[in-house]
């Protein structure tokens, strides 16, 4: 009796440890093209930005971190710092807002549903570079609006995108702190092709939501705005979450976008640091700057998505 | 699944990564791969001509046209950086002669020399020696010019400066004279898109290259002339008095909206190289010297800002000699003049049929002849491509912010750096 059981055991694992073989196996064409062009390219791109490689003759001498204090100190990285938290800020707060005004909207059940639905999702199938293309024509100050604003008899018209001032401007160092009027019509572009986006996935939140939970909340009598407050929205908050992940890291690495519509933008005021580090590195032929300018974008990504990857952990641990 | 099978299937995963890397080395033959950025019009129609006369002459040799697509070569810089560094360079390759070509690929070593096809073809007096110089380093020459751009042209609508009773400026005293009369009658005097920052480093080198004259500013890029010299300072007060008498809208223009605005008589002057004349010829359909005219830049009048397309033989190319039988065809006159009537350029050579070039081409392959040469910095030829990325980016500031010192430090530190 005992015998036959130790066996039966001694067989189940190894047919388990069979199993772990083979799956690893199967794993490691993935693992290896992962660990070599991912993982392996991050630590070659942060070696590279650590050496003087800056022409077209590959130079693979140790500088320190000399290329990380000379783009810190440039007036055109500084800008570029200045422009990814005020896109980003914008651009998240407005497509979250948009996002959830629309879903809450098209979850009152009303006719056409569909038809609305896919019109706002629409502009995701575009490429941002279409995008950019559509409204570089839109904001042209010469083409664009302006022709109508001028038949309406607008004097002074705005200039959009080539607007140099920066709101409310406060003198750091070398650059002005404050919002680019010319990134927002950027901005709108972007919350253009992506609330649709925020859209569908607050409306599959809304419908996620069971029934019962508002009719419970009416039954002890609460109001509507007051079923929305304090039960609806807070059903929502990983949806919230997961949509700051995903359009956080859009925003930080954004570079067709913006070269699209409006490049680099007179002094700066639309320059993103995915349109320097290109310029950088293949314009300029500084491939150890423009690895600092990738390292850094790097970091401001991870900067956002690491402490969301360790609570997904943490919750898969727990659960 | 048993054993085996997982075996098999792993060892196809690997067999196909393997095929994947080892998939482009199918060049075989008697080929030869041409490098270029000339996708556009006229450019791609002068080249494809070209690679007929070369395959007229020499049938049992195929050509491998791998042109990159990308406004100015940026794409195609980068895809031909990558393939240099990784030994696999194409049998020939589109460089601006000057600084792109020296700085970078010869002295990077990755250049044979080609003094030899040179005296062979008895080249060495059909090009300007100032040309020759341009492509020249350590006494060796590494390219051949297939053509000839000029940059300091100011393009000019005659009929508003006949209906306003002016003449075109030939000194910056004149330009500022004139604008102020155009200004006050509602006519943007100077039409500018900066969109891209060349197109305002390319105004601010012309200035230079008036305020300077030839000599000083070609002494600008070598170092022997610092940027704090009373006559660089002036030429950026220049440029920036000049930038007052410009469209408000240029920073959402390109260099054919801004010629466009010389066409449509919405600005009197704009700056522009002579790929211009193309554009007005070839797209707008205008007329040279009735809809459209031209003159040298403010007193810069006898320098020729030159920028010069040229193909060289990379160490490593797969076919040298039948790449030298190409550059033969590229050097001659026949190739000159096959080539450039349709890209809108002037031939490299001196000694070129005139009869094949319009009213403008004749007009500046006189002046070819005669003028100073000095090599253009918005297009890579007067110092390293880094040190012209890092001068737009100053420029981009200097035109909205103006700050003539803090630019003039930049700058010099800038150039220092580049030319250690």
């Amino acid at each position: 009796m005992q015998d036959s059981t130790r066996t039966e055991k001694s067989k189940l694992s190894a047919r388990s440890l069979d199993d772990r073989w083979k799956a690893f196996l199967f794993l490691l064409p993935t693992l290896v093209a992962v660990a070599v062009f991912v993982y392996g390219f991050i630590g070659w791109t942060g070696y590279v930005s650590l050496t003087g490689w800056n022409s077209l003759v590959p130079d693979f001498s140790w500088v320190g971190l000399q290329n990380y204090v000379a783009l810190f100190q440039d007036f055109r990285f500084q800008s570029d710092l200045r422009n990814t938290v005020v896109f980003t800020l914008l651009f998240i707060v407005a497509c979250l807002s948009i996002g959830l005004a629309l879903a809450v909207l098209l979850d009152q059940r009303i006719r056409g549903e569909t038809f609305f639905r896919n019109l706002f999702i629409f502009p995701m199938a575009l490429s941002f570079i279409v995008t950019g293309v559509v409204w570089q024509w839109i904001f042209n100050p010469s083409t664009g609006i302006n022709l109508w604003l001028d038949r309406l008899g607008w004097t002074d018209l705005p200039v959009w995108y080539v607007d140099t001032r920066i709101i409310p401007g406060w003198e750091w160092g070398a650059i002005q702190v404050g919002i680019p009027i010319a990134l927002i019509a950027v901005v709108v572009a972007a919350v253009w092709q992506l609330s649709g986006f925020t859209m569908a996935m607050y409306l599959a939140g809304l419908r996620g939501i069971p029934d019962t939970l508002r009719e419970a909340a009416r039954v002890d009598g609460a109001g509507e705005w007051q079923i929305w407050r304090r039960v609806i929205l807070p059903q929502l908050h990983p949806i919230t979450w997961s949509v700051v992940i995903i359009l956080g890291h859009i925003s930080l690495k954004i570079f067709d976008l913006v070269v699209a519509m409006t490049g680099p933008g007179a002094n700066f005021v639309t320059d993103v640091p995915g349109v320097f580090m290109f310029e950088t590195t293949f314009r300029g032929n500084h491939y150890a700057q423009g690895a600092s300018i990738a390292v850094i974008m790097l970091v401001l990504v991870s900067i956002l998505i690491v402490p969301y990857l360790v609570s997904q952990m943490r919750r898969e641990e727990r659960g | 699944m048993g054993r085996k099978r997982v075996f098999a299937f792993l060892t196809a995963v690997l067999l196909v990564l393997t095929a994947c890397g080892g998939g482009t080395e199918g060049q075989s033959g008697n080929e030869v791969e041409i490098f270029s950025w000339w996708t556009g019009a006229g450019e791609e129609a002068g080249l494809n001509a070209l690679i007929q006369l070369f395959e007229e002459e020499n049938s049992d040799i195929r050509v491998n046209n791998a042109a990159v697509a990308g406004g100015a070569g940026t794409n195609a810089k980068a895809t031909l950086a990558t393939r240099m560094q990784g030994n696999d360079p194409p049998d020939t390759f589109q460089v601006h002669g000057g600084s792109e070509l020296n700085d970078s690929w010869v002295a990077a070593d990755k250049m044979e020399p080609l003094t030899e096809l040179y005296q062979q073809e008895e080249w060495n007096d059909k090009f300007p020696q100032e040309l020759i110089d341009l492509v020249s380093h350590e006494g060796e020459i590494y390219s051949v010019p297939v053509n000839i751009h000029r940059g300091n042209v100011l393009w000019y609508s005659p009929s508003i400066f006949k209906e306003n009773g002016l003449e075109p400026p030939r000194t910056f005293a004149e330009f500022f004279e004139v604008a102020d009369q155009l200004k006050k009658k509602g006519i943007v005097p100077l039409a500018l898109g900066d969109k891209e920052s060349w197109a305002a480093t390319h105004l601010l080198e012309t200035v230079l290259l008036g305020k300077l004259g030839p000599d000083d500013y070609n002494k600008l890029w070598t170092g022997e002339i610092p940027f704090d010299d009373p006559k660089v300072i002036d030429a950026l007060e220049t440029f920036k008095k000049m930038l007052q008498y410009t469209n408000k809208d240029h920073a959402a223009r390109n260099w054919q909206d801004a010629a466009q605005m010389v066409a449509s008589g919405d600005a009197a002057m704009n700056v522009m190289g002579d790929w211009a004349k193309g554009y007005f010829t070839a797209d707008l359909k205008l007329e040279p010297k009735k809809d459209f005219d031209w003159i040298e830049t403010p007193e810069s009048e006898g320098s020729f800002m030159v920028i010069t397309d040229t193909f060289g033989l990379p160490k490593g190319s797969k076919n040298p000699e039948g790449t030298k039988k190409f550059l033969q065809v590229l050097g001659s006159v026949e190739g000159q003049d096959t080539f450039n009537p349709l890209k809108g350029s002037i031939p490299a050579r001196l000694d070129a049929d005139r009869e094949k070039y319009d009213v403008y081409g004749q007009e500046t392959m006189d002046d070819f002849k005669e003028s100073a040469l000095t090599p253009s910095l918005a297009h890579g030829s007067a110092a390293p491509e880094g040190f012209v990325t890092e001068t737009n980016q100053a420029v981009n500031s200097f035109v909205t912010q103006g700050k003539v010192d803090a630019t003039v430090q930049l700058l010099q530190q800038k150039l220092e750096a580049a030319l250690k």
